[in-house]
């Protein structure tokens, strides 16, 4: 974004060691909420790309004699109806379940900001008529939003991502219109007017950055909420259909065994509860050093 | 009020009301851990009024609600003595402190508009202390009590003003709202911290002769404020505070005429008014303008000096409120600037200055007359033609926080307004460190934020931004209205340096009238969207002959003795 705006370089000539022991500071001025988090995606995201790296078992193997084993030394996480290894599943299931998370955010986002830029940087007109049009979205519960594409397009991967980012989109978009809307009557926003800066160059160099800048925590929040709700899809046998261990269909499919298994509900939804958390905590963090949350110091 | 009872009433009438030693208030975990106030002590007697002065960071107001038993929770205080009508209150907790809040003392704070509560009506927040402390009699006896209130703080129509919502009232109105909430129970002491700061002066004026009154009825009254000429113009005594201490105590007169500690005096010399213009306010050498300024500028080219800078003529704008009715803001305004001149512009909140002044900017197009800039169009342009041009005219503002953009350390935000004249990565980086230089700044500013500033230190990275684009006019809105006094001394100081300097033409706009004065050759006043009044300074601010100029500068309070000024030459 500074293409337009030729920022000064940083100091040249900073050897290795300094780079290193600046790192070394700054890990320290992490709260270790935040380096735990941190950790646990860093897990996550192996278990995404290459879950052969933790997995004990086979997620598909079946073994009839083991099925709902408690989880134990041999099995963590405990054994399916039909004695899967739920600890190997949950590894498994991360790849597709942070690629709904991932996407349907994403695809929520592009919509919220369309619709949302629209509105909030467009005239009178175009506002209204984009903001009756969110309105008209709003008033669809999310679920059913969701829902109703899916019976339209069938269920599946692409359509649960879809389906649920078409489905949280409204209210990201009516978020970056208030953004935008506030941002444009932003102080700062006359002064560069009046030192001359084209409209273009306002929106690019003040407008855009500023609003976007607090949807960096909604985006992050908007990850674990998407799983949940593709979960929820899952769950009404909707969503990613068995054996898929993605963890919405790990949470659908145990749910008939909830009674003597508690461990295949609790521990795909501990998965769901843990990625989600981590990421608010990491994003909220990021969030914190990008709006330099920084002390007032007296000089 | 024959039937409140009044604590102590016996012992009331000889010794004094309130008697302080060795208050010290501390935010932290001990008395000892950050102290903001520290050994302050005085007495007051009913009828007399105490000013504790002081500019912010003193403690002054920590010490007033603390006479109110409102320090806050993270607060840790001691005292060595500490009575209220002969009463030790210095182990008093909340409850103690509630059944004398509102009753015994009355409390009135800065911002009526945060401490009267939005969804009430004003009068059920003035009937408050009647009801929390269960006297006043029927519900019809106190209505009436209530209007009777509001009537004597001067709130026009109080009938229907008791059923309205603070936000239907004008802020003076607010104001005096609190203040008739805080004399509802005619308490003994009335704390006031920062009465009239937000208020124009003529609102202030009706409020300080309101407390004026009561301590002439016998109540003895605290004043905390920043503001000497109101202080002077109250007080019996004055404690002077900084950073927690009291470093000069005394009758008020005596302070005033004759002050001993050296803090006590740089604060009265930093008063703008008709007599300090010509000399500085602040001690401490000129800026260091002249030695910086090694490139020449090319913007204060050899202008033609019978053509003005800036010029208006019959300027009219109207807006239409929210609730659809037309409302004209500025009517038929005009006014010339010429180079290196700095013309006022005084006026009383919804007077049309700062519209003016988006006029002058071209932030705002005017519906009927012209503004020239340099004897050619301006206002008349569109906003593409006007662009190559803006350079000429830059603009400071009240508040310079808000005109950061908040991702943007200071080097950013100076360097975003240098023009397209200079090129390249460190001839821009040159001029944003002589710019830093020029307005006092030390260069290792460049990398901090706007928000690890303080306010001075804002305004002047504002100041450093308006004359970046070298600009022959510098339109000024309020520029120290939110400064110490000591800090708007040196502000003005500074835009005096570059005025005298850089050879900029100021449209300077104030509700200050001593500001306005010590700054401008020129004066215009405005009074409802009109220009009543307009000449040499001098003129219109020592010999008004508009109706509304003169209630105006009647209305400013004044230091009872102008300081002995050393003849000292700008």
């Amino acid at each position: 974004m500074s293409t337009a705006n030729p920022s000064f370089d940083e100091a040249p000539g900073r050897s290795r060691g300094h780079r290193l022991s600046v790192a070394r500071a700054y890990l320290r001025s992490v709260p270790i909420g935040v380096q735990l988090a941190t950790v646990v995606l860093i897990v996550f995201l192996i278990a995404a790309i290459a879950p052969g790296l933790l997995q004990t078992h086979d997620a598909y193997r079946t073994d009839l004699l083991s099925g709902l084993k408690a989880p134990s030394g041999s099995h963590l996480f405990g054994t399916d109806q039909s004695g899967r290894d739920v600890f190997s599943r949950v590894v498994a299931g991360t790849r597709q379940s942070l690629q709904i998370g991932l996407g349907a955010t994403g695809v929520a986002l592009v919509i919220g900001l369309l619709l949302g830029v629209a509105a909030g940087l467009g005239g009178r007109w175009t506002d209204g008529t984009v903001s009756r049009f969110i309105d008209v979205l709003f008033s669809f519960p999310t679920l059913f939003l969701a829902l109703l594409l899916v019976s339209i397009f069938g269920a599946g991967i692409t359509t649960t991502i879809v389906a649920v980012g078409v489905g949280t989109s409204p209210g990201y978009a009516r978020m970056v219109r208030g953004q935008f809307i506030t941002v444009r009557r932003a102080g700062y926003v006359e002064a560069a007017r009046a030192v001359g800066h084209t409209r273009s160059r306002i929106v690019r160099q003040h407008i855009f950055p500023n609003a976007i800048r607090p949807l960096v925590a909604i985006f992050t929040l908007g990850v674990g909420q998407s799983i949940a709700f593709a979960s929820g899809l899952a769950y009404l046998g909707l969503g990613v259909a068995p054996p898929s261990p993605e963890w919405g269909a790990l949470l659908d499919a145990g749910r008939q065994y909830v009674t003597e298994a508690w461990w295949l509900e609790l521990m795909p939804g501990a998965a769901i509860v843990l990625f989600a958390l981590s990421v608010t905590v990491v994003g909220r963090h990021v969030q914190e050093r990008l709006e330099g949350n920084v002390k007032v110091e007296d000089a | 009020m024959s039937d409140i009872e009044v604590i102590g009433a016996a012992a009331q009438d000889s010794g004094p009301l309130v008697r302080l030693e060795g208050l010290r208030v501390s935010f932290g975990r001990s008395v000892d851990d950050r102290r903001v106030v520290d050994g302050v002590s005085f007495e007051l007697h009913r009828g007399r009024c105490l000013a504790i002065v002081g500019e912010s960071g003193s403690g002054k107001s920590v010490t007033a609600r603390t006479l109110v038993g409102l320090t806050g929770r993270r607060a840790s205080l001691a005292v060595d003595r500490f009575e209220f009508a002969g009463r030790d209150v210095s182990r008093h907790g909340d409850r103690d402190w509630r059944k004398i809040r509102g009753r015994d003392i009355g409390f009135v704070s800065q911002d009526a508009l945060v401490s009267l509560d939005q969804l009430r009506p004003v009068g059920k927040e003035i009937d408050e202390a009647a009801r929390v402390h269960r006297v006043g009699g029927t519900k019809a006896e106190r209505h009436a009590r209530v209007v009777e209130l509001l009537d004597q703080v001067g709130v026009p129509d109080p009938e229907l003003k008791a059923r309205q919502l603070p936000h239907e009232l004008s802020g003076g109105q607010r104001q005096r709202a609190l203040i008739a909430s805080a004399l509802a129970l005619d308490p003994q002491l009335i704390i006031a911290d920062e009465p009239t700061t937000a208020l124009d002066v003529t609102v202030q004026a009706q409020v300080l002769e309101l407390l004026e009154a009561a301590r002439d009825r016998g109540k003895a009254l605290i004043i905390i404020s920043h503001d000497l000429a109101v202080v002077s113009r109250m007080a019996d005594e004055v404690l002077v505070m900084r950073d927690g201490e009291v470093v000069e105590r005394g009758v008020a007169d005596e302070v005033f005429r004759n002050p001993q500690h050296e803090y006590t005096q740089r604060l009265l010399d930093a008063v703008p008014s008709a007599h300090s213009r010509g000399a500085r306010l602040s001690p401490g050498e000129p800026s260091r303008i002249s030695a910086v300024r090694a490139v020449p500028d090319p913007a204060v080219a050899p202008a033609d000096p019978s053509v003005p800078l800036l010029e208006a003529t019959g300027l009219v704008k109207s807006f239409r409120g929210p609730d659809r009715v037309v409302r004209t803001v500025v009517q038929d305004v005009s006014f010339a600037l010429g180079v290196g001149e700095t013309l006022g512009v005084v006026g009383e909140s919804g007077s049309g200055k700062s519209t003016t002044a988006r006029i002058a900017l071209a932030l705002e197009t005017p519906d009927r007359g012209e503004v020239l800039l340099g004897g050619q169009p301006w206002s008349a342009l569109s906003e593409k033609e006007r662009r190559p041009r803006r350079n000429e005219i830059s603009v400071i503002y009240q508040d310079p926080l808000s005109s950061f953009d908040p991702r943007w350390p200071v080097e950013r935000i100076v360097e975003d307004s240098i023009g397209a004249d200079v090129q390249g990565a460190a001839a821009r980086r040159a001029r944003v460190e002589e710019l830093l230089d020029q307005v006092g700044l030390p260069r290792a500013f460049r990398r901090r934020r706007p928000l690890e500033l303080s306010g001075g230190q804002r305004q002047r990275v504002a100041i450093a931004r308006a004359i970046a684009p070298r600009p022959r006019v510098i339109v000024c809105d309020e520029p120290v209205s939110a400064l110490d006094v000591s800090i708007q001394a040196q502000v003005l100081d500074l835009l005096g340096d570059l005025r005298d300097e850089l050879g900029v033409s100021y449209l300077f706009i104030s509700h200050d009238l001593g500001v306005v004065h010590h700054i401008s050759d020129r004066v215009l006043v405005m009074s409802e969207g009109l220009a009543v009044e307009h000449g040499e300074a001098d003129d219109v601010l020592l010999r008004p002959r508009h109706e509304y100029t003169k209630r105006l500068v009647a209305a400013v309070p004044r230091l009872r003795h102008e300081p002995v000024r050393e003849a000292r030459v700008a």
